[in-house]
């Protein structure tokens, strides 16, 4: 699909040759027998089709005389796997464009990328399928109307542009979380970083989002309890955690350290890593979290971090501290703050004003995905108006 | 090439320090800068700064008549202040621009594509 989008210029018109060759294949190959290459059969077939519709439309005449050199060339080889994954990379970067809207990036990059339908788009960020089809129509008539290109950006440009596609991603997983459901989402997101630390293995932030996706996965198992309440870390049965994604996170992390060019997604990971080499929540090493946490702070000076900075402070010079610097934040409608106020209120034994805090908490955690989009947004829009 | 339309917005009453001469003279010096950098790089193709919205008239057809009234036409407190009309490969270029004109005239810059260049 992205090497089409690339031939082509034109989302639409790729969409539908591929979709047309799909259904080719599935009158032919069962008659005569899977091609020596299906994905390149599709791919060519496709093109082919496209071709033939550009053909037949007068305004595709110069994009069709565009398509037929690469259409020659490109028969020939049987890998495709080169040009194919470069096309993948530059269309993370079209669909994730600072251009177009924070939905609307998520939206294209689960559409064309993670290749879910418009339904499934729709359904996970609760909003009603004919809302989240005007939102794609609407970002892909942009990316043609105002000439969004596809190519990776110049080395100049990658810092600025890197930040949306990464927050993209983050948001995709994060999507997945809403509760026990979901598990496309997050596993899409993971597959997607991983695609893309593959493309991009000098990024220390792309292998950073990696691991933090990684590593917070690998307590999914143990996340929820049968009736679907959430499960906090201090009360995880830790045995239960994933080995073999820890071990693939930590091992990212620690390469991390080595290449010394943090950032927000290597940090948030390298604190994910310190509670997953701890037997417990009592024997975690709450000094080098809280370490991290300033390191974090200072890079992301958000609501949402300094309140992440004062549960690993409570740890280490208790809850009164931490309820200091809790209660001069501005995070009245987020029900984590809530809950965490009650928390240490009640390990201060105010536990009329914990109580207070915990029916607050409960009143607003809707705990579903569009909630925690929406908090992300805010996050995410006050990490690039503090920056 | 794509043509880009980018629009320069000023907000009334929004009233800014006076600028000293020196200050006017070192604005204006930029701006005319910035200009021959378009030029040279054969993006320009048009530029121009209007005088304040209580300049401007509206005319429409009403009823088969033509009515002439007192503009601008849209009620609102930012206006149309200068604008830029340049020739790109895509918009990654005309943003480009954009960034170094808000730079010079501190002024949030709107980036609107032509609806006959770019095919779309």
């Amino acid at each position: 699909m992205a090497t089409l989008i690339r031939i082509f210029g034109d989302i639409d018109v790729a969409e539908d040759a591929v979709q047309e060759a799909f259904a080719l294949a599935l009158r032919r190959w069962p008659v005569d027998g899977l091609p020596p290459n299906p994905g390149g059969w599709i791919t060519t077939t496709a093109r082919n089709r496209a071709i033939d519709h550009l053909r037949r439309e007068a305004r595709g005449r110069e994009l069709s005389r565009l398509a037929l050199p690469v259409d020659r060339s490109d028969d020939a080889s049987p890998g495709e796997v080169g040009p194919v994954q470069d096309d993948r990379l530059r269309l993370i970067f079209t669909c994730c464009h600072p251009a177009l809207s924070v939905e609307a990036q998520v939206g294209l990059t689960l559409r064309l990328l993670g290749g879910l339908t418009t339904g499934e788009v729709a359904r996970a960020f609760l909003v009603a399928e004919p809302t989240m089809a005007k939102r794609l129509v609407r970002a892909k008539h942009k990316i043609k109307a105002a000439n969004i290109p596809y190519r990776v950006p110049s080395e100049a440009e990658l810092p600025e542009r890197l930040r949306p596609v990464l927050a993209v991603l983050y948001l995709t997983y994060n999507a997945g979380t809403g509760g026990p459901s979901g598990d496309d989402l997050r596993h899409e997101g993971i597959r997607l970083a991983r695609i893309l630390a593959n493309l991009m293995p000098d990024e220390a932030e792309v292998a950073g989002l990696l691991a933090l996706l990684l590593l917070t996965e690998s307590r999914w198992a143990v996340r929820f309890a049968r009736d679907g309440s959430l499960i906090l870390l201090r009360d995880q049965d830790r045995a239960m955690w994933d080995r073999t994604m820890i071990e693939e996170g930590m091992a990212i992390v620690r390469a991390c350290l080595r290449r010394n060019q943090p950032g927000p997604y290597q940090i948030q990971a390298a604190i994910n890593a310190v509670h997953a080499d701890a037997a417990s929540i009592e024997s975690t090493d709450w000094s080098q979290i809280l370490a991290l946490y300033d390191q974090l702070l200072a890079l992301a000076p958000t609501q949402v971090v300094a309140m992440n900075r004062a549960i690993a402070l409570a740890e280490v010079q208790g809850p009164e501290a931490a309820l200091a610097i809790i209660d001069d934040l501005d995070l009245d409608g987020y029900h984590l703050f809530h809950a965490t106020r009650a928390d240490l209120l009640r390990r201060l034994g105010r536990l009329d004003e914990a109580a207070l805090a915990y029916a607050r908490a409960a009143t607003l955690a809707g705990a579903d995905a569009e909630r925690a989009f929406l908090l992300q947004r805010v996050e995410l829009a006050q990490s690039a108006t503090e920056r | 090439m794509p043509r880009y339309l980018l629009s320069a917005h000023t907000v009334d009453g929004q009233a800014r320090e006076p600028m000293t001469d020196e200050q006017m003279q070192h604005s204006w010096a930029e701006i005319q800068a910035l200009e021959a950098e378009m030029k040279s790089a054969g993006a320009w193709v048009f530029s121009g700064r209007l005088h304040d919205a209580d300049t401007a008239t509206v005319v429409r057809e009403s009823g088969g008549e033509i009515l002439t009234t007192d503009g601008p036409f849209v009620e609102a407190r930012e206006h149309l202040g200068g604008f830029y009309i340049i020739e790109t490969a895509d918009l990654d270029a005309a943003l480009g621009w954009a960034a170094k004109v808000t730079r010079t005239i501190s002024a949030p810059i709107e980036v609107w594509p032509f609806a006959d260049t770019a095919g779309g």
